[in-house]
């Protein structure tokens, strides 16, 4: 937008160094799609790759995803808020849906969530899913894992229920589902099958009292049968929110018992081939001899290395 | 009889009261400025431009002592539109009632408030057993875009989840329930359909007749009758031949007071003017003598009821009736009102956008603005001000030296005292923050001090927006040229056009920059809606942070010549370089100094054609990207 557009591997370096007013402008790159903007997106994530860092980028990533309506955007604004106080920076990628029909989005919100505009430890970017299924938006992956580089949080918040977790819960370390009262969705799913279960449930509006009490000790039981260790969490995020706190811990302590690299090669694997299907949809794919051989081709190298050179290997063996 | 008014500081506004009583009235209907309404004091950050604007400035005991000044509390009637402040503001009065002799039991009067629950169940009904202290706001309902059925359904839905409320917190005995359910009232909107209109009100009386036996077991007929003020439609009123809106707002005043079983209680005119800008006290006594010329030489209120026995008018009350209950049990299915804002909200959004999109097509005749619009130049708006009130920017100053003043003066201790007082009982859920809240009055806190006092115990609520969930209300072929513009020009950038969209300042009506937002939606951008009550910083910190390529400003307050400049010089600071265009109440004289501090387009009411609106801001975008390609 300004005259000169910043250039891309310099907006790269300085989130590598930390330097998170570079942010912004970062997203403005890497949100780019098309192929005259290709080499400027892979120029600014060649920095923030594992090969660069010397390392996974140090910054959690968590997911935050459920219903319309189930509480997501306060919860959101009672999280950023406590990891604030805790002197954490944040990074929250918002998305919402765009619509079929115009192509076009509204974007909410960042109204819901009260920030110091002065305060550049804390960034919320809201983007619109264009046409992809599974909640996220077309460069959501790349822009997390940079993100991460930068921040100490990076949330990416997410709306659906039923199959949009698979996504997230490839891309994130951490993935808390986000469940209303009164509201069967959620439970139903787990109990079918349709939804793997997250790594933290939450049930939100605990000031409804009986009702959210309900549902916690329904999904609970359910939980348990299905013999897993998932954690349930009440709270309530209108202020003053009770349970945030504990919310927090749990998610950290979550964070510290994962084999970091492991989850995150899995998520820029997953994220180049995103990112090629995009470019080169299902012909590319086929180029490649399927989903199958592409997956395996991306799992060959170790360590994973950083998104830029996994879109490499696949263009190489599609011949591009 | 009364009229809503009030501007700069509390002497003038005394003046004010004063001569309007002397011309007759017989109520007070207290408008605040806005930094009063959302609790800050003229210094604050938030309040720059809008001090003493759209009302009185009133931030402490001092203030009210001056603005009730020779004024008989005892045999007044007085309305105070506000929601937030409105506990601390009856506790104003009423402090300044007991330090003139006046017992509380004597004040008549209702306040419109939403911190509902508190209110009600903690005794307030006791205490002061002449104040209505809820007040269900539908008025809001009609001015966001609602029908008549949605506004009957959603005020009613409003009322039920208030009272199921207070009953489930058990604190009023049950054989005093009655009075809680007798003491509120309802302010209502009316509009320029006014058979359909009064037939609404008919509705509403006879919901709520039935919610009182049937659902709260209210025995006492009299404690069931449906009571409510109104304000007539401003959302209807138009900025073009502005002088047609006089018989607008005669039909609508119509609505509300034809037929006796349906009658408002209290009724107050807006001013013909109201489109362009602040009325003046000449436009406010015209919006008088409406009433006057309705009450005292009509024959309006000779008859019983009109409608008795009309088929005509009974058909038209069933008809609401069943919409109203369909719709209310929709709201049920959701959860009740307080859940289903969001469903209630996106609602009224998509009518409001249809009816927009109804004027825009011609398909809805507004007389000057679609239709007839060739005019004679009006000698109404010809002088220097364009017929409308400009408040002299000193007014601010002198308001921020008063209360820093007012705070250096007086007993700190105690204050101090009375607000570690008010934020201990606010933490606990049992005890009524009413007398802690008058005796802070007492002491001589501030506005400002007792909200930042009950801010920082409860936090910031940040209501949902709604817009998100809102349909497509317009016609995919009307849109799909400006579709096409926007992908060809999201292409050249490289991402979709994004639009940053807020409201600058205190003024909460956010249904311009809703309709702005959500057709820009339907035309292919993506749109991040940053709500309202915005400093600069925090729109030129989002338009960094989002990365947007055009910035779209709302403000109806009348301080645009303040905020705008503020926020083009935030977002310059901010090194965001994108087109900023902006709309609302801005006179057309207003318009030619905006450009000049940096605004690509403005738009003023009359500007109704959205699509045109949206031309010029996929034009600005694609300019801009040019310009920048060329470099």
């Amino acid at each position: 937008m300004n005259a000169n557009p910043p250039d891309p591997a310099e907006l790269g370096r300085r989130l590598a160094a930390r330097d998170r007013t570079a942010a912004p402008a970062a997203l403005n790159v890497i949100e780019q799609t098309g192929e005259r903007h290709a080499a400027d997106v892979a120029a600014l994530l060649a920095e923030v790759a594992p090969e660069k860092l010397g390392g996974d980028a140090p910054g959690m990533i968590v997911g935050v995803t459920g219903p319309p309506g189930a509480g997501k955007s306060t919860l959101l604004s009672e999280l950023v808020a406590k990891w604030r106080e805790r002197g954490k920076s944040v990074a929250v990628l918002a998305i919402d849906p765009s619509s079929k029909r115009s192509g076009g989005s509204l974007l909410g919100d960042r109204a819901r969530i009260r920030v110091e505009p002065g305060d550049t430890d804390v960034l919320i970017r809201s983007t619109a899913t264009a046409t992809r299924l599974g909640g996220l938006a077309p460069a959501t992956r790349e822009a997390a894992l940079a993100m991460a580089a930068a921040f100490d949080v990076v949330i990416v918040e997410t709306v659906g229920v039923g199959q949009s977790e698979t996504d997230i819960a490839e891309l994130a370390d951490s993935v808390v589902v986000i469940v209303q009262p009164a509201s069967g969705d959620v439970l139903q799913f787990i109990k079918s099958g349709v939804m793997e279960i997250p790594d933290l449930l939450v049930v939100t509006k605990s000031d409804l009292g009986a009702p959210a009490t309900r549902a916690a000790r329904e999904l609970m039981g359910t939980v348990k049968t299905l013999g897993s260790h998932t954690p349930v969490l009440l709270v309530s995020s209108l202020p003053p929110s009770t349970g945030v706190d504990e919310l927090i811990d749990t998610v950290e302590s979550h964070h510290a018992s994962l084999d970091l690299p492991a989850s995150r090669a899995e998520a820029r694997r997953a994220a180049a081939l995103d990112a090629f299907v995009h470019e080169h949809g299902e012909r590319g794919l086929r180029a490649v001899g399927g989903r199958r051989a592409a997956q395996r081709l991306l799992a060959e190298p170790s360590p994973t290395p950083g998104l830029p050179r996994l879109v490499e290997l696949l263009q190489d063996a599609a011949g591009y | 009889m009364r009229t809503y008014s009030g501007h700069s500081n509390a002497k003038k506004s005394n003046e004010l009261y004063r001569t309007n009583l002397a011309k007759g009235q017989t109520g007070l209907s207290i408008a605040f400025d806005l930094p009063t309404q959302t609790g800050y004091d003229a210094d604050h950050e938030l309040a720059r431009g809008e001090v003493g604007k759209v009302g009185v400035s009133v931030a402490h005991k001092g203030d009210m002592h001056t603005l009730l000044d020779g004024i008989p509390l005892g045999e007044m009637n007085t309305s105070m539109t506000i929601n937030a402040t409105a506990m601390w503001l009856l506790s104003l009065y009423i402090a300044t009632g007991d330090e003139n002799g006046v017992d509380q039991a004597e004040l008549s009067g209702t306040t419109q408030n939403d911190i509902l629950k508190e209110y009600l169940s903690r005794g307030t009904y006791n205490n002061v057993p002449k104040w209505n202290p809820i007040n269900i706001c539908s008025y809001h309902l009609q001015e966001a875009g609602a029908t008549p059925v949605q506004e009957i359904a959603y005020a009613m839905s409003n009322a039920i989840a208030v009272l199921d409320a207070v009953r489930d917190r058990g604190e009023v005995p049950e054989d005093e329930f009655h009075k809680v359910f007798g003491r509120i009232s309802f302010f209502v909107n009316a509009g320029i359909r006014f058979i359909e209109e009064h037939a609404k009100l008919r509705a509403m009386g006879r919901i709520w007749d039935e919610l009182g036996r049937d659902r709260y077991g209210v025995t006492d007929e009299k404690m069931r009758r449906f009571r409510y003020g109104v304000q007539v439609n401003s959302l209807g009123l138009t900025e073009s031949q502005p002088e047609n809106n006089l018989q607008r707002i005669v039909l609508e005043a119509l609505a509300v007071t034809i037929g006796r079983d349906a009658r408002a209680r209290a009724l107050q005119l807006p001013a013909w003017n109201e489109a362009l800008g602040l009325p003046r006290p000449w436009d406010q006594q015209w919006a008088l003598r409406i009433q006057q010329v309705l009450a005292f030489e009509t024959d309006l209120l000779d008859y019983p009821d009109i409608f008795e026995g009309s088929k005509v008018m009974d058909g038209l009350v069933d008809e609401l009736v069943q919409g109203a209950k369909a719709e209310m049990a929709v709201v049920e299915e959701h959860g009740g009102a307080v859940n289903a804002v969001p469903y209630m909200k996106a609602a009224l959004v998509e009518s409001n956008s249809r009816r927009l999109g109804r004027i825009e097509s011609g398909e809805q005749i507004v007389v000057g603005q679609n239709k007839f619009a060739s005019t004679e130049e009006s000698p109404l708006t010809a002088d220097a001000e364009g017929g409308i009130m400009t408040i002299d920017p000193e007014v601010e100053r002198e308001l921020i030296d008063e209360v820093r003043k007012w705070r250096s003066e007086r007993d700190q201790a105690a204050v101090d005292e009375a607000l570690a007082a008010l934020a201990d009982a606010a933490r606990d859920d049992s005890i009524n923050l009413m007398p802690l809240s008058i005796a802070a009055a007492k002491a001589g806190a501030t506005t400002g001090e007792w909200s930042a006092t009950l801010r920082d115990v409860f936090g910031e609520y940040r209501a949902p927006t709604g817009i998100g969930d809102a349909a497509v209300t317009v016609d995919d072929v009307v849109l799909a040229g400006l579709r096409e513009r926007v992908e060809q020009v999201s292409d050249q950038l490289g991402r979709r056009i994004k639009i940053l969209i807020g409201k600058p300042g205190l003024d909460g009506h956010s249904n311009g920059s809703e309709q702005i937002s959500v057709r820009a939606r339907d035309c292919g951008m993506d749109v991040v809606y940053d709500g309202i009550r915005l400093t600069p910083a925090q729109i030129a910190n989002s338009a960094v942070q989002e990365g947007v390529h055009v910035v779209g400003l709302s403000i109806l307050s009348g301080s645009h010549m303040e905020l705008i400049p503020n926020v083009i010089e935030a977002l310059r600071e901010a090194g965001v370089d994108v087109p900023v265009v902006c709309g609302g109440i801005i006179p057309e004289a207003d318009a030619p100094k905006l450009i000049e501090a940096g605004v690509a387009r403005v738009y003023t009411p009359k500007d109704f054609e959205l699509n045109r609106i949206m031309g010029d801001i996929i034009d600005l975008v694609a300019a801009k990207a040019g310009a920048t390609a060329v470099a």
